[in-house]
C-alpha cells in the first residue's frame, strides 16, 4: 500500500487500518533506531514507543489533517523526536558504545591482513561501515542513515529534520564524505601495515 | 580528501559504499513490536466467558475498559463477529482480570458507578451520552426513551436514543435493557425481546404488572402524604403504602394536582 492510500485508509477506519502501519512501517522504523542506537534493546523500545504515540496524535487528528499527512517522513519524525527524549534524559547514553566499536574495528583488522586487497570484502566493509556510521556526529549521522540507509527523498528528509534541503543535502554529502575518508584511512592503515609486514619476510 | 570522479575505480568504489549502506537497512524487527504496541493503544482485546441471566456471553476488554459483549455459539464464532463489527484482534483469556471480574459479577448491582470502566471510544457522542444516562438506571427499576432523551438533552431525539440503545455493544453491563417504551412495553433488544423480559425479571421488575399498569392509563405514581410522584419502579414508588399511592397518567395532571416531580427518578424537569 503506498503512503497516500495509508493515509486514506486511516481517515475511513483508524482503528481497523492502523495494525497495517505498524506491519508496514516496523522494519524501516526498527532499522532507523537500531542505526541512532546501536542497542537493539533500546532499538525496539523507541519503535514501539514511536507507534504508540503516532497513534495516540492519529486518534486526535482531524480527517482533513490526516489526509494531508506524509506518514512516512511523519513515523520518522517521531522516532526521532523519542530517541532525543530519550537520549536526553539518560546523558551518558551513547558512551559505552564507542568503546565497543573500537573493540570491533581492532578485531576486524587483524582480520583484514589475510585477505587481498584487490577488493573490499562485502561483509568486512559492511560490519566496519555499521561502526563507522555509528561514529560519525549526530547530524552527520542522521543526514546518511535517512537518505542512504532509508532510503527518504531529500524532501521527505527536511521535513524530519525540520532543516531547509539545501542543508540536509550539505550534511549528507559531509557525512559521507567522512565515511570515504575514515574507509580510506582504514585501508592505508592496512596497506602499510601489510607492506611493512611483507619487507619484514622479505629481509 | 579530493575525489577522482573519473577514475572507474573510484566511482565502483563509491557504488558499493552506497549499497552497502542501504543493506545496513535491510533489518528486521522483533516479532514482538507489533502485539506490544496493539495492546497499548488498545487494539489487542483480551475476552473470557461471563455467565449471564440469559446464558454465557464473551466479554472482550482492553486497557480502557470492557470494550463488547456479545453471545456466539462458540468462542471461534465470537471471535469472527467481533472482528466483523469491530475490526480488531481478541485473545483469549482464561480469566477476567480481578477488578473487571469483581465488577461484572454483580453487574447489575443497585450503586451507581461513578467510574465505569467501560471503552465508549469508538462511539459518537450523543451515543455516548445514552450509554453513560443508562448506567445510571439502577437495577430493579425502568425508564422510558423519552426520559433518556430529555435527561441528556435532547429531549426531540427518543428515536436516535432507541438506535444508540440498539446498537449498544455491552448491553447487560450497560442496562440498555432498563429502558422500556412509555406505554409500559418492553420494547426492542438487541438479544430479542424475550430476553430483555427474562433479564427484567431477574432484576426483580415485573414487566407484566408494568404494562398492565400502563394499559389502566397509570404512567406515575404519587405519594399524597408528600405530594412528590415518581415513575412506578423507582425506589421511592415502590415504598407507598397503597393507602397513600395516587396513580397519575402524566406529569401534567401530576402538576395541576399539586404534585413535584421525585428528585431521584426525575418523571420530569424540576420546575
Amino acid at each position: 500500500m503506498r503512503d497516500q492510500d495509508m493515509s486514506a485508509a486511516l481517515v475511513a477506519d483508524l482503528d481497523g487500518n492502523f495494525e497495517h502501519v505498524v506491519v508496514a512501517y516496523q522494519h524501516r522504523l526498527y532499522a532507523f533506531a537500531l542505526r541512532l542506537t546501536g542497542n537493539p534493546q533500546d532499538a525496539e523500545e523507541i519503535t514501539q514507543d514511536a507507534f504508540v504515540r503516532a497513534y495516540r496524535a492519529l486518534t486526535t487528528y482531524p480527517a482533513s489533517r490526516l489526509r494531508m499527512l506524509a506518514l512516512r517522513p511523519w513515523l520518522y519524525q517521531i522516532a526521532l523526536n523519542v530517541f532525543r527524549n530519550r537520549v536526553r534524559h539518560r546523558p551518558q547514553f551513547l558512551v559505552p558504545l564507542d568503546q565497543e566499536n573500537e573493540q570491533s574495528d581492532m578485531e576486524l583488522e587483524d582480520d583484514k591482513e589475510a585477505r587481498p586487497d584487490t577488493a573490499l570484502e562485502r561483509s568486512e566493509l559492511k560490519a566496519s561501515l555499521d561502526a563507522l556510521v555509528a561514529a560519525l556526529p549526530e547530524r552527520y549521522r542522521l543526514a546518511v542513515v535517512l537518505r542512504h540507509i532509508q532510503g527518504l527523498s531529500y524532501g521527505e528528509m527536511a521535513t524530519v529534520l525540520k532543516q531547509p534541503i539545501g542543508t540536509v543535502k550539505a550534511n549528507v554529502h559531509r557525512g559521507i564524505h567522512m565515511l570515504r575518508q575514515a574507509l580510506d584511512g582504514q585501508k592505508q592503515a592496512e596497506s602499510s601495515r601489510a607492506q611493512t609486514h611483507l619487507r619484514r619476510r622479505m629481509k | 580528501m579530493t575525489m577522482d570522479r573519473s577514475n572507474p575505480r573510484e566511482l565502483g568504489r563509491s557504488r558499493a559504499l552506497l549499497q552497502q549502506l542501504r543493506s545496513l537497512g535491510d533489518v528486521v524487527a522483533p516479532a514482538t513490536i507489533l502485539p506490544v504496541v496493539l495492546e497499548q493503544v488498545g487494539l489487542v482485546e483480551f475476552y473470557a466467558v461471563l455467565q449471564t441471566p440469559i446464558g454465557a456471553a464473551f466479554v472482550a476488554y482492553n486497557d480502557h475498559g470492557v470494550s463488547a459483549l456479545m453471545r456466539a455459539p462458540s468462542a471461534a464464532d465470537f471471535e469472527r463477529q467481533f472482528r466483523q463489527r469491530f475490526g480488531r484482534s481478541l485473545r483469549r483469556v482464561a480469566e477476567l482480570p480481578a477488578g473487571l471480574r469483581s465488577m461484572l459479577h454483580q453487574p447489575l448491582s443497585r450503586a451507581k458507578r461513578s467510574s465505569p470502566r467501560f471503552d465508549l471510544r469508538r462511539l459518537s457522542e450523543f451515543e455516548r451520552a445514552v450509554l453513560l444516562k443508562v448506567l445510571q438506571i439502577p437495577r430493579g427499576e425502568v425508564r422510558p426513551y423519552a426520559w433518556v432523551a430529555r435527561e441528556i438533552g435532547s429531549p426531540k431525539a427518543v428515536r436516535a436514543v432507541g438506535s444508540a440503545l440498539g446498537r449498544n455493544p455491552i448491553p447487560l453491563l450497560i442496562p440498555c435493557h432498563r429502558v422500556i417504551r412509555n406505554d409500559g412495553n418492553a420494547g426492542e433488544y438487541s438479544f430479542g425481546r424475550e430476553a430483555k423480559r427474562i433479564v427484567l425479571a431477574a432484576e426483580g421488575v415485573d414487566v407484566e404488572a408494568l404494562e398492565e399498569l400502563a394499559r389502566s392509563g397509570t404512567r406515575y405514581y404519587g405519594s399524597d402524604t408528600t405530594h412528590i410522584y415518581c415513575f412506578p419502579t423507582c425506589r421511592n414508588a415502590r415504598r407507598i403504602t397503597a393507602r397513600h399511592r395516587v396513580p397519575f397518567g402524566s406529569t401534567k395532571a401530576a402538576a395541576v394536582a399539586g404534585y413535584r416531580p421525585c428528585m431521584v427518578c426525575r418523571p420530569a424537569q424540576a420546575s
